[in-house]
């Protein structure tokens, strides 16, 4: 196909009979190498993600160096817009036209509800191979499985029950990091008092729902969070517990300034680095935009969990479908033996603000937060607080986390009475089935 | 060659013919099955009844969108044809400079809905545009925050679609105005009949058909539209603007959702049903007659 067209622009640009025929002949030469390159070739790898901003583009460069190096051809399909939405639409227009990419960056349930289209590839032998039940802490490396085999490969940990404070306004009203949710609402009226916003927060439905699984987290602790958004217990969610949450959701939107609606949340970030707000709750991708600004963390700007213990975790993690040929079956294995290489997932979350997956990555020259991240991580691990963000797609499918959503944010941005919010709740999780 | 000479519109018209039967029809047809489907990421073909109606009818977030598809719909229809033959007439006053201002008029019909959204998102948000503005003149108390109320905040849309479309209508009702027999109008001057009353018993009246296409062309408008609120709220606060296209959406790109999606689709082509079949009936009526 792309000859004749090739044919017909340079005739168009070069006019001269002369130069039609050599082009012609360049083309058919190109096509032709072109042909026989793709036949020769080791490893191929064609993967689908919506990593294009600077700092993610930079991170997924490097996976795509290592693939060559290792002679592989990697044929990049980034799609870009609406937080993977449109890579799903892509996605399934590949899927459903029966040709898949080899790896998609896909994460948390979503890998099964795939895997359930019968469309995943095993890669189980590499897992087994590379020994990730022992490098990859257990409720990650269950994601990771479909029926038990590897059929993803991870790339980093996001926490997101992270809370963020500017310093110097922190030190200006005598203020320490809150470590319960009493006293994050007494630093918060006392930051208010000094006309300080003391929330910076964006009015869109994931980062409502991002304050509250962290609020849900911090005051029903381990246990209520796993049963009220990973089993979706029924009395679970209408309980005394969750209407406290709510009730603390409804002090929270005292405490976000007047304009918050519709803000992208790097906005509401630079309101905690210009120092017009005093905290903000946000997974530590936030962090990358306090380093923008040459922020030092520990210094400039603080990092903590939010009040109450817990880890609540955002996994990246790419997706590999079922492809046929050997030279794409090689590719998906040696792109997964890549990703959980010590040295991606070293230069790729250094690039990004995230933690390694595997636990057995130094962490040198990485920053305090993520130190701490990653030692947070250890010690849920151990003691069962180590969960999956329903907020980020980790822990619910999409109908059920945005029938969760729905509820979250009708309450925060109306007048709405937690009991009504719990009943809300629980019917728009029933009918979300 | 007789026989090609004859046959040629329908082969001409064939192919286009054959696509907008595929991919119109055809594809409305297996939305409509889909939506009797518990399809969830991929299409699934096994009918399960009318599962996704009762999700849908039960769900309280297509409950807004649906209300608040009737306040924009209303608001904006009638608010635009008013305002539009509003400035029709003023315009129609023999004015010298009526091209430009009739340009002026025109000129937001140009620009794309996400451009209009994104603009009224700037100028109505209290900390950037005119809240600050009027309070920076010295009104203290002058507050103006539909955009982040969650009650009023389909009003602000109501607000960015009438200063697209109302242009447009009247430049709709500005030929409209123009076509009138001016002979009539003359007759009834020199009858000295009162300039109003002109208006109200002539020329509006034998315009009929012009309201008509602008009821038509803005009900669509309101229906399908979807850019302006992902432009000006993005659906929120909340989802307290969301209309029934970006609930589908949602559904069907964000949620993996795609049931529900074709059932919510489904519902907007009733709608739309609804308002397009008394006006094809009464179209064809009408040219039946003549």
């Amino acid at each position: 196909m792309a000859v004749p067209g090739e044919i017909r622009t340079n005739r168009m640009f070069m006019g001269g009979h002369k130069m039609f025929k050599k082009s012609i002949l360049a083309s058919v030469v190109t096509a032709f190498c072109l042909t026989s390159g793709a036949a020769s070739a080791g490893p191929e790898a064609e993967v689908l993600h919506w990593w294009t901003s600077g700092g993610e583009a930079k991170s997924v460069a490097v996976l795509m160096e290592e693939f060559a190096a290792n002679g592989g051809a990697w044929t990049d399909m980034p799609v870009a817009g609406g937080g993977g939405d449109a890579a799903m639409t892509a996605l399934r227009a590949r899927v459903l036209s029966g040709n898949a990419p080899t790896a998609v960056q896909l994460k948390g349930p979503a890998i099964q509800e795939w895997y359930e289209e019968g469309v995943l590839a095993n890669i189980n032998s590499v897992g087994v191979a590379q020994n990730w039940d022992e490098l990859l802490p257990a409720a990650i490396a269950d994601h990771m499985k479909c029926e038990g085999e590897y059929c993803a490969a991870p790339v980093n940990v996001h926490r997101v029950d992270w809370i963020w404070a500017n310093a110097e306004v922190l030190a200006n009203a005598g203020i320490e990091m809150p470590t319960s949710w009493a006293e994050f609402n007494a630093a918060a009226e006392k930051l208010q008092g000094m006309g300080i916003t003391p929330l910076a927060h964006g009015g869109q439905a994931w980062q409502d729902a991002t304050v509250f699984e962290a609020v849900a987290l911090g005051i029903g602790g381990a246990d209520f969070f796993r049963k009220a958004f990973i089993d979706l217990d029924e009395a679970t969610l209408t309980s005394d517990t969750m209407v406290a949450v709510f009730d603390q959701m409804r002090i929270m939107r005292g405490f976000v300034d007047e304009n918050f609606s519709g803000r992208d949340w790097n906005l509401a970030t630079a309101m905690v680095i210009n120092g017009e707000a005093g905290f903000q709750i946000m997974g530590d991708w936030a962090k990358g935009e306090f380093v923008a600004a040459d922020k030092v963390p520990g210094k400039d700007f603080l990092c903590t969990s939010t009040p109450g213990g817990g880890f609540l975790y955002n996994v990246d993690s790419f997706a590999m479908f079922d492809v046929k040929g050997d030279n794409k079956v090689a590719g998906q294995n040696l792109l997964a033996e890549l990703i959980m290489g010590q040295n991606f997932q070293k230069v790729f979350n250094l690039n990004k603000g995230s933690i390694p997956a595997r636990l057995d990555v130094a962490l040198d020259e990485f920053d305090y937060c993520a130190r701490q991240s990653s030692y947070d991580m250890d010690v849920a691990s151990g003691n069962g607080s180590l969960l999956p963000s329903y907020a980020h797609g980790m822990a619910l499918r999409g109908a059920q986390a945005g029938a969760i959503t729905d509820t979250v944010t009708a309450h925060f941005n109306s007048d709405m009475s937690s009991q009504d919010a719990v009943a809300a709740l629980a019917k728009a999780v029933a009918n979300s089935m | 060659m007789d026989w090609l000479q004859k046959q040629m519109p329908k082969i001409v018209l064939a192919p286009s013919f054959i696509a907008v039967i595929i991919f119109v029809y055809g594809f409305i047809a297996w939305t409509t099955y889909v939506s009797f489907t518990r399809s969830r990421l991929l299409p699934k073909y096994d009918i399960e009844g009318t599962i996704q109606y009762e999700r849908l009818f039960d769900s309280p977030r297509w409950d807004v969108a649906m209300t608040n598809l009737a306040i924009f719909g209303i608001l904006f229809i009638s608010i635009s044809m008013v305002l539009g033959l509003f400035l029709a007439i003023l315009l129609d006053q023999k004015i010298r400079t009526e091209g430009p201002l009739r340009t002026i008029y025109l000129y937001p019909m140009a620009l794309s809905f996400i451009v209009t959204g994104t603009a009224w998102k700037w100028i109505l948000n209290p900390g950037l545009g005119l809240e600050s503005v009027i309070k920076g003149l010295g009104f203290e108390n002058f507050t103006f925050n539909w955009l982040v109320d969650s009650d009023m905040a389909i009003y602000t849309v109501v607000i960015a679609g009438v200063w697209q479309a109302s242009g447009f209508v009247m430049a709709l009702f500005l030929a409209g105005l123009r076509s009138v027999d001016q002979e009539i109008i003359r007759a009834a001057m020199i009858d000295g009949i009162p300039t109003k009353r002109i208006y109200s018993a002539i020329i509006i009246p034998s315009m009929a058909p012009i309201f008509l296409s602008a009821f038509i062309v803005l009900a669509h408008l309101a229906i399908k539209s979807f850019d302006l609120v992902i432009a000006l709220t993005g659906g929120g606060p909340g989802y307290a603007t969301d209309l029934p296209a970006t609930y589908m959406y949602a559904m069907a790109f964000s949620r993996g959702d795609l049931g529900q999606a074709a059932s919510s689709a489904t519902v907007m082509m009733m709608v739309v049903i609804a308002i397009i079949v008394p006006y094809l009936y009464s179209e064809l009526r009408s040219s039946k007659n003549d």
